[in-house]
């Protein structure tokens, strides 16, 4: 008998040693050309920077330090670094507004595809998606083109009257934060369409059964049902808005920079890599962390449900 | 008589969406078509043409880096499904096992770090491999294309994975079917629409993606989008919109055959 | 009961099966002995969770048993994979390969097998006649009726004539009708190939009218086993009769043993002679079981129990009356319509009960 559970015991074994075997392709071209190369960024954020960029192999803390601070060339005094403190503090703030932005936008949005009839539903989520899927340079260099001096926008505001010199908008905070809504909406929409196509309108209409208005219904059932998709849906737009390169680029013109952007400088014409390795782990901390209170909280709210 | 109640609606909600909708398509819309621009400031519509077209197919620049594109697409999305393939058979349809969340996490990986990390984490990893090998060709593309695609490509695979019945392939082994032959009977052809799925997903996120590229590429190795994003910060001609208009088109094409496979299926 | 080694078909010895672990872990089998005859309708029957189909896929190969042998003529088979074994299955859920057609289906078995081309297509062809699906054998499995997806399981399992058919709760997804149908079905093709079927369901009419014998589990453990009426008529646990028809259970006192019956003395102090399952010795304080179609009601006074009638519940077919014995027991007792109009009997009325002789049977404690 004993044979028997033994047997059992041993096709286990295999089944699983079968199962990392045939994960191992995957794993080691994650691990070659995406997790691996973290761990020397990290490594070279404790480096001195070479004189025409890459590094010298001694320890420095230096590349930590100009995070947040900059030496004085003629004291040698450390005083907080103003242009790095700007830069993340327009990161944070771009992002935010995109989000808020995207979450103004994209909620009735998501709210309105679902509740078309079924059928439908599929057509309109599809319209949301093909954005999404079509390339970010191609939609950023579309933003680009409506909004120069030259563009559709500015060209119907001196043809209506209602300004006479075209309106500097390219090359602004205010480009970077339109770009960002603009290629990030979908990723908006789809988490809250997700939450919403399983809201129970049954739920809506004990809500006005009960006396609710359409606005309360909204704030105190609608909302709070759907939470789950805000938040995720936040995260998802946040996220790549504060890692983001492309659209800063493009968008803000070389002086409006982003985090991305003064990662980009430190390995080009800053010539000094340890402090973009610091920065680059830097950014994917704050990543991390957003992502660690996003799963904690979504956990915890599951379990609120089930309660 | 008084409208109906409804239920559903709230106000200004449709009005909102029906917005979101055109300020979603106006931009591509105008890109599209200036590109028929027949004159060359991207103001001014001075009549249809097919001019810059032309000049786009005509500038060597653009074919290359378009053909460098399809290939490195090509094999990583081909690359990324057979191992986001292989991966998912791995980590569905049993019990959870030891190790299981960490395969999880770690296909997941790329996901969740900013891609401009990666790009230079890339930069940094390949640029010692180039000089410590002597080679510079594709391959580095190819790889790091691999290793973002990977989980593009793992989640419909899988999804389909967990939605097959388990029943099926047991009855084709209570019918005599070895392991191998229940893979290439029943779990392959069922497999399939996931599988083109995936290698779908893979092969436009491949295609679409600048930033990577950009840190890891060699001298002469620009694809369309980082031949563009050069461009972009030069003068600017309706050739661009050209260039778009077709790479629009074909990414359209693959995500609109993908949506009617996935119609078709459920 | 037993059965020699050689004449069993299917033979389990001691299989244990456990489920998760620590202090989740629960047996789904415990302890398992069972012999299946060759060319026998046997049936497993009990409710969700008894163990039942757990057997099954032990028996099938889908799941291997933590201690215990099974037998297959002979042979410990506990170790083989399920395509190594000669024994095929008819899902629940059909589990019909939804890209091939009704004969591809059917035709897998075979050429797994290695069978040459033409046998397959002949024996094929042999299938469909069987269940009388020769008319849509080019059909994809999803353009054919449920009742005829049954069929084609049935075909598709039959086909690379296995020693054992299981079939797994096959009728459970048919409506009543074809349910119905389908077991007379099912008993012919039985007869007509002559391989010894295990058939698993929950449903008592399905295992009564079916069966040549029943196995009862409940809990992981096999209960009884014997043929349909030994299990409506001589149920030997409280489960057993609980859980196949409607029953009344009585105490009473054993007050002696002749054979194969013994004399019970009831709370109402009536005594009746009752059988009793194989291999006890009953004494003491026990509990009787008499069906309720085994009673007749007759006039106040007459027959073994009284009481006043609380209940009468017309059912077309008959009546259920329902009685408050005199000692505070509950007793139903069925009356056939045999003519039309109300059964005689009103709630408040003053009744006697009739007993049949040979009908009463003594549990296990």
């Amino acid at each position: 008998m004993a044979v028997v559970a033994q047997t059992a015991e041993a096709r286990e074994r295999k089944d699983i040693a079968n199962r990392w075997l045939l994960s191992a392709p995957a794993l080691f071209i994650v691990f070659i050309a995406a997790i691996g190369p973290l761990f020397i960024v990290l490594a070279y954020s404790f480096l001195a920077p070479g004189p025409y960029g890459d590094v010298k192999w001694e320890f420095s803390l230096g590349g930590w330090t100009s995070v947040l601070f900059q030496r004085d060339i003629f004291d040698e005094t450390l005083s907080l670094a103003d242009a790095h403190l700007s830069i993340f503090w327009r990161s944070v703030k771009l992002s935010l507004m995109t989000t808020v932005v995207t979450l103004i936008v994209g909620f009735p949005t998501a709210y309105f595809i679902a509740t078309r009839r079924e059928r439908d539903r599929d057509i309109w989520l599809f319209l949301i998606t093909i954005p999404f899927w079509t390339n970010l340079l191609i939609r950023t260099f579309a933003v680009l083109e409506i909004i120069r001096n030259e563009g559709i926008v500015n060209n119907i505001l001196i043809g209506v009257g209602l300004v006479e010199r075209p309106v500097q908008m390219l090359f602004t905070d205010f480009a970077i934060m339109l770009g960002m809504v603009y290629v990030y909406l979908p990723l908006m929409v789809l988490p809250l369409y997700a939450s919403m196509e399983k809201l129970d309108f049954r739920l809506v209409e004990a809500g006005y059964d009960l006396y609710a208005t359409r606005i309360n219904v909204l704030r105190r059932i609608i909302f709070p049902l759907v939470k789950p998709g805000v938040v995720a849906g936040s995260i998802l737009v946040f996220i790549p808005s504060l890692g983001a390169y492309v659209t800063p680029s493009i968008l803000g013109g070389g002086k409006n920079l982003m985090i991305g952007n003064l990662i980009e400088l430190q390995f080009g014409q800053g010539r000094n890599w340890p402090l973009g390795a610091a920065l680059s782990i830097t950014l994917m901390l704050i990543v991390m962390i957003t992502l660690l209170v996003y799963v904690r909280n979504a956990s915890g709210g599951a379990e609120r449900h089930h309660g | 008589m008084a409208r109906a109640f409804s239920i559903r609606s709230q106000p200004g909600f449709t009005a909102i969406a029906v917005a979101c909708f055109v300020a979603l398509y106006a931009p591509i819309l105008i890109l599209v078509f200036y590109s028929f621009n027949a004159g060359t400031s991207l103001g001014n519509f001075e009549g249809f043409s097919l001019r810059w077209f032309e000049a786009a197919w005509n500038n060597s620049a653009v074919i290359e880096a378009s053909i460098r594109s399809l290939q490195i697409a090509s094999a990583a999305a081909i690359l990324a499904t057979i191992a986001a393939t292989m991966a998912a058979l791995a980590t569905t349809r049993r019990a959870p096992y030891r190790g299981l969340t960490f395969k999880y996490a770690f296909i997941n990986q790329p996901l969740m770090v900013p891609e401009i990390v990666t790009a230079v984490a890339l930069l940094i990893f390949f640029s010692r491999v180039k000089v410590f090998t002597g080679y510079s060709g594709l391959g580095y593309l190819i790889l790091a294309h691999t290793a973002f695609c990977i989980p593009f490509a793992y989640l419909p695979i899988r999804a389909r994975l967990e939605s097959m019945d388990l029943t099926l392939e047991r009855a084709a082994a209570d019918l005599y079917a070895t392991p191998w032959q229940t893979f290439r009977r029943i779990t392959l052809p069922l497999l399939w629409p996931g599988l083109l799925a995936g290698l779908m997903l893979a092969f436009v996120i491949s295609l679409d993606d600048v930033v990577i590229t950009n840190f890891v590429k060699s001298g002469g190795q620009d694809t369309l989008p980082t031949y563009m994003l050069g461009q972009l910060r030069r003068a600017i001609t309706p050739e661009m919109n050209a260039i778009s208009t077709v790479f629009l088109l074909l990414s359209v094409l693959i995500v609109t055959l993908f949506f009617f496979m996935s119609r078709k299926q459920s | 009961m037993a059965v020699p080694a050689d004449k069993a078909a299917i033979e389990a010895r001691g299989v244990s099966k456990l489920f998760g672990s620590g202090e989740h872990q629960v047996a789904a089998l415990d302890d398992v002995f069972v012999s299946v005859r060759e060319n026998e309708f046997f049936t497993l029957l009990g409710p969700s969770g008894c163990g039942k189909t757990t057997l099954l896929r032990l028996i099938a190969g889908f799941d291997f048993p933590d201690s215990g042998e099974i037998l297959l003529h002979g042979n410990d088979i506990a170790p083989l994979p399920p395509y190594k074994r000669p024994v095929n299955t008819v899902f629940q859920s059909y589990a019909l390969f939804p890209h091939m057609t009704v004969a591809q289906n059917i035709a897998f078995g075979l050429e797994m097998l290695g069978q040459p081309k033409g046998e397959v297509r002949a024996r094929v062809a042999a299938m469909l006649k069987l269940v009388r699906m020769e008319k849509l054998a080019e059909r994809r499995t999803s353009q054919i009726s449920g009742g005829q997806q049954q069929r084609v399981a049935l075909a598709r399992a039959l086909a690379p004539q296995p020693k054992v058919l299981l079939l797994d709760e096959p009728l459970s997804a048919l409506d009543y009708k074809l349910r119905k149908e389908m077991q007379i079905e099912l008993k012919r093709l039985q007869g007509e190939t002559g391989i010894t079927f295990i058939f698993v369901t929950h449903d008592q009419e399905e295992a009564l009218a079916m069966s040549d014998r029943i196995a009862v589990m409940s809990g992981g453990r096999i209960l009884q086993i014997g043929s349909p009426w030994e299990i409506y008529d001589r149920p030997a646990e409280r489960f057993v009769a609980d859980f196949i028809g409607e029953t009344n259970f009585l105490t009473g006192e054993v007050k002696s043993v002749e054979g194969e019956s013994a004399t019970v003395v009831l709370a109402s102090g009536a005594g009746i002679d009752a059988t009793y399952p194989v291999g006890t010795q009953p004494s003491g304080r026990v509990t009787v079981v008499i069906r309720p179609e085994h009673a007749q009601a007759v006039q106040p006074g007459a027959g073994l129990l009284s009481g006043t009638v609380s209940n009468v519940v017309y059912l077309g077919t008959d009546t259920h009356i329902h009685v408050a014995l005199d000692d505070g027991a509950h007793f139903v007792v069925r009356q056939q319509n045999a003519r039309s109009g109300p059964c005689g009997h009103e709630t408040g009325d003053k009744i006697g009960i009739a007993v049949s002789p040979g009908v009463a049977q003594i549990l296990k404690d």
